[in-house]
């Protein structure tokens, strides 16, 4: 039978792997006129140990498997780790954060990203952590299943429905809500940095994620609306003053983007594969998409795949 | 107790930067919370699916102003507060200083008449200054909730003996301290002091266990209150042994 995998953001790609993966027949169908995913505004950060600041223990010890299954996957994913710092009078927030979370060092920023050298006097490390380009890494994902021969459509499914169509399953996922978030990308030759960095900050915490070609892309707010309009000055301001307190060559960056989407996400915030109505779904990945998709596409793989084996 | 509404806990929990609504919700249930405050200014009308889930805990819901920095703002945002949760309870925040986040008096007092004369039942986030809390009284204020520290920094009790004289000049208003409160030992002390009730939320939010701190909040609070009516012991200067010293036995 073949699977038709709904969707065209990270969980949808992923499922579609996953199940390709297993030798299970699949297609991909990208509804006409659907919203685009927020996957193309994610961070990329495979990074389960800090997510653990306010995330539940089940992401940090399934998230650990995303940065071998992406290294499995696609290239371009960099292991060097996660840099955390703070303001010096927000010293007390990076405190907190060390007790939130495992797995980390205590280091001098400086000596791991020289650009950041005596304007923090220390940092967390989190060096099992890793980052990727969501969009490049996307695309690869793309051609590979299309080389693989799985099709991309955008009419009726012809099998077993794998939904991951995002915020759209609203019409059958009663719990599912968007909780917005808003970032940016510039292009800032004046700053090096060479692995994701967040900044501790009460009110306006925000991360720089390294992509090529000198652009980093700052992120996030978490709001909690579906509103989907474009970004807010008040976010636009939060982040690039955040961006700047990092580092100050972001004061020159160009703004190449402003970006806002809105994250699929379940009550407990939590990624879930579910089975309803004769379907499968995989939705609600709130912030964790790149980190908990391949999990849950593994998942469901693995539950398909064994009533394949019993059916037999 | 507040506009006619008793409660049993005297603890009020606000509902921003908890890790998911799934733990809010917990946090809500733990802490014995009968009232919750909600924002409405940056989430705005799209907000609802959050607001539903809020509804799930039964709590008694008080909109707030929350992010706004003028009369006119504060006033649309209750007006707009009324429409979306359908009452007229709204807690008055009027922020005066982007680094401490401070109430604007000026701007609480004028905003607290206009929503008063529109038959809101104002909350305002005042300071401990006693002029500030007779001019909303005048405004028609029933409630004044006193910070007891910037909102979100944990500081505590800042200026107990103001807040001291502050419960001493308005005898029968409820008092709600409102922010800076980062330890249950502090809500227990405001509650001592016979101050009627507690507002906070960061330091529930931001614990790495939500739910226990929010019920260890509750208890302390609780403990607070029934220390105060069980009337607090003064202070003396000299040690008072609490058993006679004479016809000790002796053991030796």
């Amino acid at each position: 039978m073949i699977h038709s995998v709904l969707g065209e953001g990270v969980a949808a790609l992923c499922c579609a792997t996953a199940l390709s993966d297993r030798g299970l027949d699949v297609e991909v169908i990208v509804p006409e006129g659907s919203s685009e995913a927020a996957s193309r505004f994610a961070g990329g950060m495979l990074a389960p140990f800090c997510e653990g600041e306010s995330a539940p223990d089940l992401i940090v010890a399934q998230g650990q498997a995303a940065v071998d299954w992406w290294a499995a996957h696609v290239p371009g994913v960099t292991k060097r780790g996660t840099l955390v710092v703070a303001p010096p009078r927000d010293g007390a927030e990076l405190d907190r954060f060390a007790r939130a979370t495992q797995q980390h060092d205590w280091v001098v920023p400086g000596d791991l990203e020289p650009d950041l050298e005596g304007r923090f006097a220390r940092g967390l490390f989190f060096p099992t952590e890793a980052h990727l380009d969501p969009r490049k890494a996307l695309a690869s994902l793309r051609d590979s299943l299309l080389a693989k021969g799985v099709t991309f459509r955008s009419v009726t499914p012809r099998g077993y429905v794998v939904d991951c169509r995002g915020l759209t399953a609203r019409d059958s996922l009663a719990d599912l809500r968007g909780v917005r978030g808003e970032m940016l990308i510039v292009h800032a030759p004046d700053v090096s940095l060479t692995r994701p960095v967040r900044l501790l900050h009460p009110r306006f915490p925000c991360y720089v994620v390294p992509r090529d070609g000198d652009r980093y892309m700052i992120g996030a707010t978490m709001v909690e609306s579906a509103r989907p309009g474009p970004v807010t000055a008040r976010a636009a301001m939060e982040l690039l003053s955040a961006a700047y307190t990092l580092h100050p060559g972001f004061a020159e960056a160009e703004i190449l983007e402003l970006g806002a989407g809105l994250r699929p996400s379940f009550p407990d915030n939590i990624p879930a594969v579910r089975h309803v109505g004769g379907r499968s779904y995989v939705n609600g990945m709130y912030r964790h998409g790149f980190l908990m998709a391949p999990v849950c596409a593994e998942q469901l793989a693995a539950e398909l795949a064994e009533i394949y084996a019993h059916a037999d | 107790m507040f506009y006619g509404v008793d409660l049993t806990s005297r603890l009020m929990l606000g509902t921003a930067q908890y890790p998911s609504p799934a733990v809010l919700l917990e946090a809500i249930e733990a802490s014995g919370a009968e009232i919750i405050t909600v924002s409405l200014r940056r989430e705005g009308a799209a907000g609802t699916a959050f607001r539903n889930i809020l509804s799930e805990s039964r709590c008694r819901l008080l909109p707030n102003t929350a992010g706004c920095h003028t009369a006119r703002e504060a006033v649309t945002t209750a007006r707009m507060a009324r429409e979306v949760f359908g009452t007229s309870w709204i807690k008055l925040e009027v922020i005066g200083h982007a680094d401490t986040l401070q109430p604007d008096p000026f701007a609480l007092v004028e905003a607290a008449r206009v929503l008063c004369a529109e038959g809101f039942e104002v909350f305002p986030y005042t300071t401990e200054d006693l002029i500030v809390g007779e001019k909303l009284l005048e405004a028609g204020c029933k409630v004044l909730m006193p910070w007891g520290a910037p909102i979100g920094s944990g500081q505590g009790l800042r200026n107990p003996e103001g807040l001291r004289t502050m419960r001493a000049h308005f005898t029968g208003v409820p008092l709600v301290v409102d922010a800076g409160i980062g330890a249950p030992s502090q809500a227990a002390q405001a509650m001592e002091m016979g101050l009627d009730a507690i507002l906070l939320n960061t330091a529930v939010a931001k614990a790495v266990d939500p739910a226990t701190m929010a019920r260890a909040f509750g208890r302390a609070i609780q403990a607070g209150r029934d220390a105060f009516e069980a009337g607090l012991m003064p202070r003396r200067d000299m040690a008072c042994a609490s058993t006679p010293v004479f016809g000790l036995a002796e053991l030796a």
